[in-house]
């Protein structure tokens, strides 16, 4: 049958196969992602997509769109420089847990601050699978990694409850079972105009799942299935992921706040006299 | 091309060096800027802060210089001119996105107004110790260009330069001022925009499909591209082929970085720039740069009373270094005398280009303050003995 | 690559690129309507691959598609005529 599947359409296919391990979640992702953005059916040159470092910066790679694999940690500040350069494009930074809540933290809190006009797409496989499995700030306690290997002690962040409050205007997580949801989801942040924030919860089976006893990608996806709880509208507080424990999954944040650009543009009509409102160099 | 009327305040100014690098910035076409605030280099960044409401231009201060010099480089992918402005702290943080510029070949301009160092060291007061953190800070192979302006009018002109220097080579060009040279107020003259010209970016004409990031021109640098455009293009950090994707292996490392490196290397001759003065017919050559070219003129201008044959060689590229003329000089003088604010930087540089056809003399100073031209007049009598 | 389509009953159909296949058993394991099961066969890295074993319970619905991060699967939805 000389059918071809639609998804090929977006991605470097000459780069095929990837890189990523039997049962990572990461191509569901990609796969989510591809269908959303068809459902946008936002013109696909006005679209960039930029990544940190690690197995999750590997996307901005395979996606046929200009797409910009950057340093560890900085995927955020170049996307918005790229983004005021350019307002009309929409900047989609796709990374990592370790990559924007660990190395990249304060840029992440920073750029939620200001409200600025990015999506944030954070795949969270509770680890650093790229360096073999160390301990990572999303780490739940008493999870096993290369650096912890007596189990992590350190609390880890609540990523919904980080992002609401610096300020996101859309915070939402779904894990890779969920690819249905996490369509909607990702359509939803690609069209939100403001920081918008999505964690997906996606296995790492070779670095976290095998090591933590919770068994391969498909195990981690089953338990996923079973141990998800949808709540909309849930307190950001109360979503936190302990080890093996239930994951709260749902749009907590979806409310209206003014960008950056909106507010600079706001505040210097008012303080300088004829000013023209600032709307890109290109 | 020429420069965009809207940006150069043309006529007479009575303005620091600080000040007028941000015009200089703003006259080259530079929209978009990041900084974080850092003594003495602020008052780049708040000039232009000031300044680019009313030309069209967007600063962002960033939450820190990692953010500042990564912004400016996806701003250039989106199609500005851009810059960042720091001093020695915050171009220790600037390092990895210096190899981030080269690597991806992205057209910008760092400018890093020396204070003394190591660590917080003196905020406030000048060194020139940062030249070899511009040469060699980032980690793997590369070449940039950096340049040092010794007046607020250089640092106007050269800012200008820097931004064409970084467009005609794709490459991160580091302007690299010093604290007195960025406090220093003296008239600084700005030509009309007619007058002024800008290196156009080397934006590709390939049809959609067709176009290879890294597929260079004859002068060794590729075109490039800008997101919004059709090419669905990709850039990475990591080692590529002329597609842009990664490719780990030694043959295409070789590949890649050897033309990061040639591009400058085999073009120093087109880069290279400085003033000399009686170097032909002289026994000792002072060589200098950036505020020490100023306080070293006392010292030649006596040592010239005294009967002394002294020739003065002031770089304005410090690097790529000016090799090719320093040898030929070599071959005539009896001794170099080289003064900056550090313990030895381009002094290494000037040895091993010297090659042992003359002694080197350094006069070394720690920072915090410029020579007393009295200690490099002893110098130069020294290297003439 | 071993394309592999299957059309009996008019709803819809699998194709699977097997070479692409890591064996994850995602696309097994969510199908809804339990077409798919795995092969004994391997492919030339030497994995398992899915194959077809209840065609005519194919609704086309993609979520193979959605859920194989290899891009090894999807599904269409067939027309009714045909």
């Amino acid at each position: 049958m000389s059918e071809r599947n639609i998804i090929e359409e977006y991605l470097r296919m000459d780069r095929i196969p990837h890189i990523w391990c039997p049962g990572c979640g990461l191509g569901t992702t990609v796969n989510c992602f591809i269908r959303a953005l068809q459902q946008t059916k936002l013109p696909l040159d006005n679209i960039s997509i930029v990544s940190g470092i690690g197995c999750t910066g590997r996307v901005a790679g395979y996606l046929k769109l200009n797409s910009f694999h950057t340093t560890h940690g900085r995927a955020i500040p170049f996307a918005i420089g790229l983004q005021l350069t350019n307002p009309k494009l929409k900047v989609v930074v796709y990374s990592g847990d370790g990559d924007l809540v660990s190395i990249g933290g304060n840029h992440f809190i920073q750029a939620a601050r200001r409200n600025m006009d990015l999506a944030i797409i954070c795949v969270n496989n509770f680890t650093y699978g790229m360096t073999g499995g160390q301990v990572a700030p999303t780490t739940p306690v008493d999870a096993v990694a290369t650096t912890t290997p007596y189990g992590n002690f350190e609390e880890p962040f609540n990523l919904p409850h980080l992002a609401d409050s610096v300020g996101a205007v859309y915070v939402a997580r779904w894990t890779t079972y969920h690819v249905m949801q996490l369509t909607r989801a990702m359509k939803e942040v690609i069209q939100k105009k403001g920081f918008s924030f999505l964690e997906i919860i996606s296995p790492c089976p070779t670095l976290y799942g095998r090591r933590n006893k919770i068994g391969d990608g498909l195990e981690m996806m089953k338990f996923y299935k079973e141990n998800s709880e949808i709540r909309n509208g849930a307190n950001t507080k109360d979503v936190a992921i302990g080890f093996k424990g239930p994951i709260i999954c749902g749009k907590f944040v979806d409310k209206e706040r003014p960008t950056f650009l909106e507010n600079m543009n706001q505040k210097l009509s008012e303080r300088i006299p004829n000013y023209k409102p600032y709307n890109g160099l290109v | 091309m020429k420069a965009d009327s809207k940006g150069v305040l043309t006529g007479a100014h009575f303005i620091d060096g600080d000040y007028a690098c941000g015009e200089g910035a703003i006259a080259a076409g530079c929209r978009f800027a990041a900084g974080y605030p850092i003594t003495p280099s602020t008052e780049v960044v708040e000039r232009i802060a000031a300044r680019f409401p009313h030309c069209g231009g967007i600063f962002i201060q960033m939450e820190d210089e990692l953010a500042s010099s990564i912004a400016i480089l996806g701003a250039v992918w989106g199609g500005a001119k851009a810059m960042t402005v720091t001093s020695g702290p915050g171009f220790s943080l600037m390092m990895e996105h210096i190899g981030l510029a080269c690597m991806t070949e992205t057209p910008v301009v760092f400018v890093d107004v020396q204070r003394g160092g190591p660590s917080t060291g003196l905020p406030t007061l000048p060194a020139q110790a940062d030249m070899m953190q511009a040469r060699w800070g980032s980690h793997g192979d590369y070449e940039i260009i950096a340049l040092c302006p010794n007046s607020p009018q250089e640092c106007f002109d050269l800012t200008i330069h820097a931004f064409n220097l970084s467009e005609q080579y794709r490459v991160p060009v580091m302007f690299m001022m010093d604290e007195c040279v960025g406090h220093m107020t003296e008239r600084v003259v700005i030509p009309p925009a007619e007058e002024i010209n800008i290196y156009p970016r080397r934006y590709t004409t390939a049809k959609p499909g067709e176009y290879l990031p890294y597929l260079p021109d004859a002068d060794l640098v590729p075109p490039i591209a800008k997101a919004g455009d059709s090419y669905n293009f990709h850039i990475t950090g990591l080692t590529h082929n002329e597609k842009g994707y990664p490719v780990m292996n030694a043959e295409c490392q070789e590949k890649c970085v050897r033309r990061l490196v040639d591009k400058i290397r085999l073009n120093a001759d087109k880069i290279v720039k400085f003033e000399e003065e009686e170097t032909e017919d002289c026994d000792v050559v002072v060589v200098s740069y950036g505020i020490t070219s100023r306080v070293a003129l006392w010292a030649i201008q006596k040592a010239k009373e005294k009967g002394i044959k002294v020739g003065n060689l002031r770089l304005i590229t410090v690097w790529p270094f000016p090799e090719k003329r320093i040898k030929q000089i070599a071959e005539k003088v009896k001794a170099f005398v080289i003064p900056e604010i550090n313990y030895g930087q381009v002094y290494f540089e000037l040895e091993r280009v010297v090659g042992g056809k003359a002694p080197v003399h350094l006069v070394p100073h720690g920072g915090g303050a410029v020579h007393n031209p009295e200690v490099i007049y002893q110098k130069i009598l020294e290297a003439v003995k | 690559m071993t394309d592999v389509a299957i059309k009996k009953e008019p709803r819809g159909a699998v194709l699977i690129t097997a070479e692409r296949c890591k064996g994850c058993g995602f696309c097994v394991e969510f199908c809804p309507t339990k077409v798919l099961s795995m092969s004994d066969e391997y492919n030339s890295k030497g994995y398992h691959f899915p194959k077809v074993a209840v065609p005519e319970s194919c609704s086309g619905c993609d979520l193979c598609g959605m859920y194989c991060p290899d891009f090894a699967i999807f599904g269409i939805r067939l027309k009714k005529s045909a």
